[in-house]
């Protein structure tokens, strides 16, 4: 079982939650901008009606799932995750963001290619603005998942809460992060692993797994809160972790300076007192072209374990 | 009674009927004309093209509506893709008792339920308008939505012909016809104008209506300002059980019916001044 868990993509995960539910709950819609996954295709042969792929069609996608979730349907939607966010961003902002203020709207944007996952790929593929500009939309509630145990405990929200919702999905099995999360609750959206260091990395998705990686490396371990909702978490919480810190360190695939984390721990952190040292990690302000792998590309835009290594013992 | 007098009757009641709608329009352009006159910022020229389509649909009975449970189930879906030339729809949605006629004095006065585009908090609009090349998709979602739930009641969209530079728009109009997606009517604002130009000028699309039928929709193209064309294409399209969208190609005149704004190059932009309201009004009366 272990071994099946560190395998396994995200996007197999929720699809196979989404797959069970379907058998028994007639209200799921999944559609599709042409993007597949095997389990898709059980999906598509067993429930014909409920399943659609709308064609490489991200605008479409958006606007449809909107029609369907305006008249009571749970509704998946399934494409890249640079296309559908920044493809139909104005889709989502009217049709998802602002129609949702006035109705009920479930559609859950299920965006493939965290960050740079999709590293070979090249720019278009590098998902590095989502988090932002998703973030700034009213009434959408923003999930970017570390490992699949967060993906299947999410699934159940997906249905209960009737607001539209991205979730940002890495590309790769990224394995699971298996440690003991201090005084842990679900709905506080982050969890903290602990190890008594005045030193904290705050991160989200695959960042997650190179800040576990970095403490398998340094003497000092430091510890990590591993952000997955970011925009309702517990913000009293989150507050009374950061504020015993005497060097706090955001680490995510996003642009520096315009990134999620980063500005969720300046809006908490702006009224306290204490000194402390803060680094805001993400990529340069500027698109990758050179070809390579992931630790590659965070090399060249310093983000790589040992950048974050040297700026931890600086 | 003969079969003479019979239809000597007939024919009467049909007169008598489309005399009515004429009233109708006449009076929702006065009445759109008031409106513009409490706010200039409202789209003239966009809403008076449209009036006969409205007039047809509300006071000729093809919508299907409950003024007072705006979420019927078994209602007609009137989605407004060209939500800036709807504020025509004002007047008729409060006489026929969907919110307070007052609201009309109120049109983009501040707290007022009525602003220059109508929205969903609106009783009787479904959608956040105002941005063109949602409406149809939007459509095809809950077309899916009420054929799934055995539904039968249509989607009416109103498209405006500017709005068909949107890619969206073509988006939607492939996946209707792919979907075979009976239950949606589009109608189009034929007005050839938008903001800036005669249509022709910017995206001159030849043989609308073939494309049109070749991608798999039924289509019909009428004078959209004619009230008893429009009417009796709406009725019997709304009748229509064939398995394909369908398509009202609607021809009509921007600023229909103002001396000031048909013709103009920049109608869709102009704002009318008290005497040229007046003067229009008086046309319209």
């Amino acid at each position: 079982m272990k071994n099946k868990n560190q395998t396994l993509t995200m996007r197999d995960a929720f699809l196979e939650s989404i797959y069970q539910a379907m058998s028994h709950n007639k209200n799921i819609y999944f559609l599709t901008a042409d993007f597949g996954a095997p389990i898709l295709d059980k999906i598509r042969n067993e429930y014909k009606n409920r399943f659609i792929n709308v064609g490489v069609a991200e605008q479409n996608l958006i606007n449809i799932s909107s029609g369907l979730a305006s008249e009571g349907y749970d509704v998946y939607a399934f494409a890249i995750a640079p296309f559908i966010t920044m493809r139909c961003y104005e889709q989502i902002r009217i049709n998802l963001a602002l129609t949702s203020s006035l109705k009920k709207i479930n559609v859950n944007l299920i965006g493939v290619g965290a960050g740079v996952s999709y590293d070979v790929s090249g720019p278009t593929h590098h998902c590095l603005e989502d988090l932002s500009i998703m973030s700034l939309l009213p009434n959408f509630t923003i999930f970017s998942p570390s490992d699949i145990i967060l993906v299947k405990k999410f699934f159940s929200h997906t249905l209960k809460n009737k607001n539209p919702k991205y979730l940002r999905f890495d590309s790769k099995p990224l394995g699971i992060i298996d440690e003991k999360f201090f005084n842990f609750n679900f709905l506080d959206g982050f969890r903290l692993i602990k190890n008594q260091s005045d030193k904290c990395l705050v991160t989200t998705g695959y960042m997650t797994h190179v800040a576990r990686n970095i403490n398998n490396k340094i003497k000092e371990k430091v510890d990590i809160i591993d952000f997955y909702s970011l925009k309702k978490f517990n913000k009293i919480k989150l507050f009374s972790f950061l504020k015993k810190y005497k060097s706090i360190v955001t680490l995510e695939e996003s642009f520096e300076k315009y990134g999620s984390i980063e500005n969720i721990v300046k809006t908490i952190m702006i009224n306290s007192k204490k000194n402390i040292k803060y680094t805001f990690k993400g990529f340069e302000n500027r698109y990758t072209f050179d070809v390579g792998d992931r630790n590659f590309i965070h090399k060249l835009n310093k983000i790589s374990e040992t950048d974050i290594i040297s700026e931890l013992e600086s | 009674m003969t079969l003479k007098n019979l239809n000597t009757k007939y024919k009467k009641m049909r007169e008598s009927f489309f005399a009515g709608l004429l009233k109708k329009t006449k009076w929702v352009r006065r009445e759109t004309l008031l409106i513009h006159k409490i706010s200039t910022a409202t789209r003239i020229a966009s809403s008076m093209s449209v009036v006969e389509i409205f007039v047809a649909l509300f006071y000729g009975k093809i919508l299907k509506y409950k003024n007072k449970n705006c979420k019927w189930e078994l209602r007609s879906r009137l989605i407004i893709s060209k939500g800036h030339g709807a504020i025509c729809l004002y007047p008729i949605l409060a006489d026929l008792g969907f919110f307070r006629k007052e609201e009309l004095k109120n049109v983009c006065k501040n707290n007022a339920l009525l602003g220059g585009i109508p929205d969903p908090k609106i009783p009787g609009i479904e959608t956040v308008n105002g941005s063109l090349g949602h409406g149809l998709g939007y459509a095809c979602g809950v077309a899916l939505a009420l054929k799934e739930k055995k539904i039968k009641t249509n989607i009416f969209v109103i498209l405006s012909d500017g709005e068909l530079c949107e890619g969206s728009v073509w988006e939607g109009l492939m996946f209707a016809a792919k979907h075979s997606l009976n239950n949606i009517i589009v109608i189009l604002d034929n007005n050839k104008t938008t903001m800036l130009d005669f249509t022709k000028n910017i995206i001159d699309i030849k043989n609308l209506n073939k494309i049109l039928i070749n991608m798999g929709w039924l289509v019909k193209d009428v004078d959209g300002n004619n009230i008893k064309k429009i009417y009796q294409t709406l009725f019997s399209i709304n009748k229509n059980s064939i398995n394909k969208p369908k398509f009202i190609n609607a021809n009509t005149i921007k600023g229909m019916g103002v001396r000031y704004l048909e013709g103009q190059q920049l109608s869709h932009i102009m704002s009318l001044t008290e005497n040229q309201i007046n003067d229009s009004f008086i046309k319209n009366l």
